[in-house]
């Protein structure tokens, strides 16, 4: 993989987290692997100004789809998934890649597939949608932060991700 | 010669790293679960600064962490001997290699005596508090060792990072943190992980916990009472751009560019940085437009021109803290002109002594008349590898691009054992046709078509992004 000969193991610049694929995020602003869920924010396709916040746990597939004022989505029924929930599972695939979204949720597709809702046991479970909320505004804070001019010599460890090849 | 420079070996190297491989190896399963072997390992730390200034306090700590105490000062002491074997490491390195360009380096001034009033540019207000956060989570992650490394513990580091990240003059260790997080989060739980990063983990591990020590100065960016905090010396001259080197984590996007500032005094080897936050989703060479603060820089780098700075910051390590308002747009400058006229004579600095280390070396060279390969570049009297790695996506720089290069100004670097070089600027010829491409070329936007096209596409994240942020944190 990497150059012929040198270790893995005895490289300070090894690489660890493969580089996130672009995707469009109109759709689905944000999407994480926490706190035992794949969670994030999904936009209403009707309304600008609400979200959707969505959540499937690790393990028990427990779904939940709430606006971001805590109010049911309609759309999900049980262990149904809504059509937000499948966006969030579409925007983690293209941005983690298939193999880091099953592990999270401990699931193991078949080889060569592309598509994780066929390896899932979904059941409806409570939402947790203030704190993927405060999460998703967390996340938005970091684009707010003033720059830095400061020499940062840490970031040596950390090489701009290449093209993904 | 360079080629054999970068062959040979300093004495003392390989026992150097054999004493930190034994460390590293010891936080692989946890300070808590050492066995035999790894108690050996660190056992022999203490024979090795034996008959240094720290042999009391190494062998205290050392016979503590095996005894199964394992307290924040036992651990500092730890990451100190890492530091001291990695420093002197670093030294050994950039001396020989030094001799063969003939570089004149400048030794790192001594430190001033820390007198009562230098208390105002001490990173304190608050900072005691701060970094006792992330110490708490530093040790334990040393105790559980990187193979206990479960969801949980990986995410155990989030108050502290988003703390720091809220005290600008703590952003250094932030961003240190919060790289080294996501990390940990992307591979927990890493009792499961096929191979585990040793050398890397303990490097930003120890770096961390030697920044989350209390009573660090303040970083030279870093404002204090209004001022940058930097205790440099005011410069005015020219900036000749060599070229740019891009880093990134979830997290940060920064550009460090490498040049020569032409003053009344000579001619100096000099970075310059500037990094912004920004998410996972931002990548590429979207990323650039989180520079957008810098347009001085970025258009230096792009229409390769000079800079003229007036009354910036020079750190004794050879930063230079850039900033805008003191610098304006200069002539257009080709970087291997500038590299082909003063690089040879150029003096160089000294990295500050706790910043040292094998990793950090990153000497501009002006390779030409080698034969290339996407892998390595033969020399003549032997070859130097290429880190093909270090090709960002959000330049132009290509491994096509460096198998036909016949002349690169290049980063030298030391990891894994050993020397490689990484292109930061190529002259090449593609189709019969001679092509130049530097790394800051897309500073203000891709001119290759299609990667324009794929970074409108992530602008538009980066649009997305802003808009949500606007409507939703300011309302
Ligand atoms: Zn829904």
């Amino acid at each position: 993989m990497t150059s012929e000969g040198v270790a893995y193991e005895r490289r300070g610049a090894a690489r660890v987290i493969a580089p996130v694929r672009p995707r469009k995020l109109a759709k689905v602003p944000f999407v994480e692997l926490a706190e035992d869920r794949l969670q994030g924010v999904v936009s209403s396709g009707s309304d600008v100004s609400r979200v959707y916040v969505s959540s499937i746990t690790a393990r028990e597939h427990g779904l939940s789809c709430n606006t971001n004022n805590n109010r049911p989505c309609g759309g999900l029924s049980g262990a149904y998934p809504c059509n937000h929930l499948r966006a969030l599972v579409e925007a983690a695939v293209a941005q983690y890649g298939i193999d880091r979204v099953a592990r999270y949720l401990r699931v193991e597709p078949p080889e060569e597939e592309t598509e994780i809702w066929s390896v899932l046991h979904p059941v409806a479970a409570p939402g947790r949608t203030p704190e993927v909320f405060s999460s998703f505004l967390r996340h938005l804070g970091y684009l707010e932060l003033p720059p830095s001019t400061d020499p940062l010599p840490e970031l040596q460890w950390f090489p701009a991700a290449g093209v993904v090849r | 010669m360079l080629a054999d420079a970068l062959r040979a070996r300093p004495p003392g190297l390989d026992e150097a790293f054999a004493l930190v491989d034994g460390l590293d190896d010891a936080l692989v399963h946890g300070l808590a679960r050492l066995d035999d072997d790894r108690a050996a390992a660190l056992d022999a730390l203490v024979g090795a600064f034996s008959a240094t200034p720290l042999a009391d306090r190494v062998t205290e700590a050392i016979g503590k962490i095996i005894s199964g105490t394992v307290t924040d000062e036992h651990l500092a002491v730890l990451a100190g001997c890492r530091l001291a074997l990695l420093g002197a490491a670093h030294d050994a390195l950039l001396t020989d290699l030094d001799a063969a360009l003939t570089r004149t380096r400048e030794p790192h001034p001594a430190a001033p005596a820390p007198a009562g009033g230098a208390a105002g540019s001490m990173a304190s207000a608050g900072g005691g508090q701060l970094s006792a956060g992330s110490r708490s989570w530093l040790r334990e992650l040393a105790i559980a060792g990187w193979r206990g490394v479960d969801h949980e513990l990986a995410a155990g580091g989030s108050p502290a990072v988003q703390a720091l990240l809220g005290e600008p003059s703590r952003r250094r260790l932030a961003v240190l943190l919060d790289g080294f997080a996501a990390e940990l989060r992307a591979a927990a739980p890493v009792a499961t992980l096929p191979r585990v990063p040793v050398r890397r983990w303990a490097d930003l591990w120890s770096r961390a916990l030697i920044l989350a020590q209390a009573g660090r100065p303040a970083e030279p960016g870093s404002p204090v009472d209004g001022r940058p905090a930097g205790s440099g010396t005011l410069v005015d001259g020219r900036l000749l751009i060599l070229g740019a080197d891009l880093h990134e984590h979830p997290t940060v996007f920064r550009c460090q560019v490498h040049g020569l500032l032409e003053t009344a005094g000579g001619v100096r080897l000099v970075r310059t940085s500037v990094a912004a936050a920004k998410v996972d989703t931002i990548s590429g060479a979207a990323a650039w437009r989180m520079l957008s603060a810098f347009p001085i820089l970025l258009a230096g780098l792009a229409e390769h021109r000079c800079l003229e700075v007036a009354r910036m910051t020079l750190t004794a390590g050879g930063d230079l803290i850039w900033d805008e308002t003191r610098a304006s747009a200069g002539e257009p400058a080709d970087p291997f002109v500038s590299a082909r006229v003063l690089l040879a004579g150029a003096v160089a600095t000294s990295t500050a002594p706790l910043d040292r280390h094998p990793s950090v070396i990153a000497e501009p060279v002006l390779l030409e008349g080698y034969t290339a390969t996407a892998e390595a570049f033969d020399l003549g009297g032997g070859t130097v590898a290429v880190e093909t790695d270090r090709l960002p996506a959000a330049g132009p720089l290509t491994p096509e691009l460096v198998a036909g290069s016949t002349a690169c100004i290049g980063l030298l670097r030391f990891d894994g054992g050993r020397w490689a070089v990484q292109p930061i600027a190529v002259r090449s010829t593609v189709r019969k046709k001679a092509v130049t491409a530097h790394t800051g070329d897309w500073a203000l936007g891709p001119t290759d078509a299609k990667a324009a096209k794929t970074e409108a596409v992530a602008g538009t994240a980066v649009d997305v992004l802003r808009e949500r942020a606007g409507r939703l944190l300011r309302k």
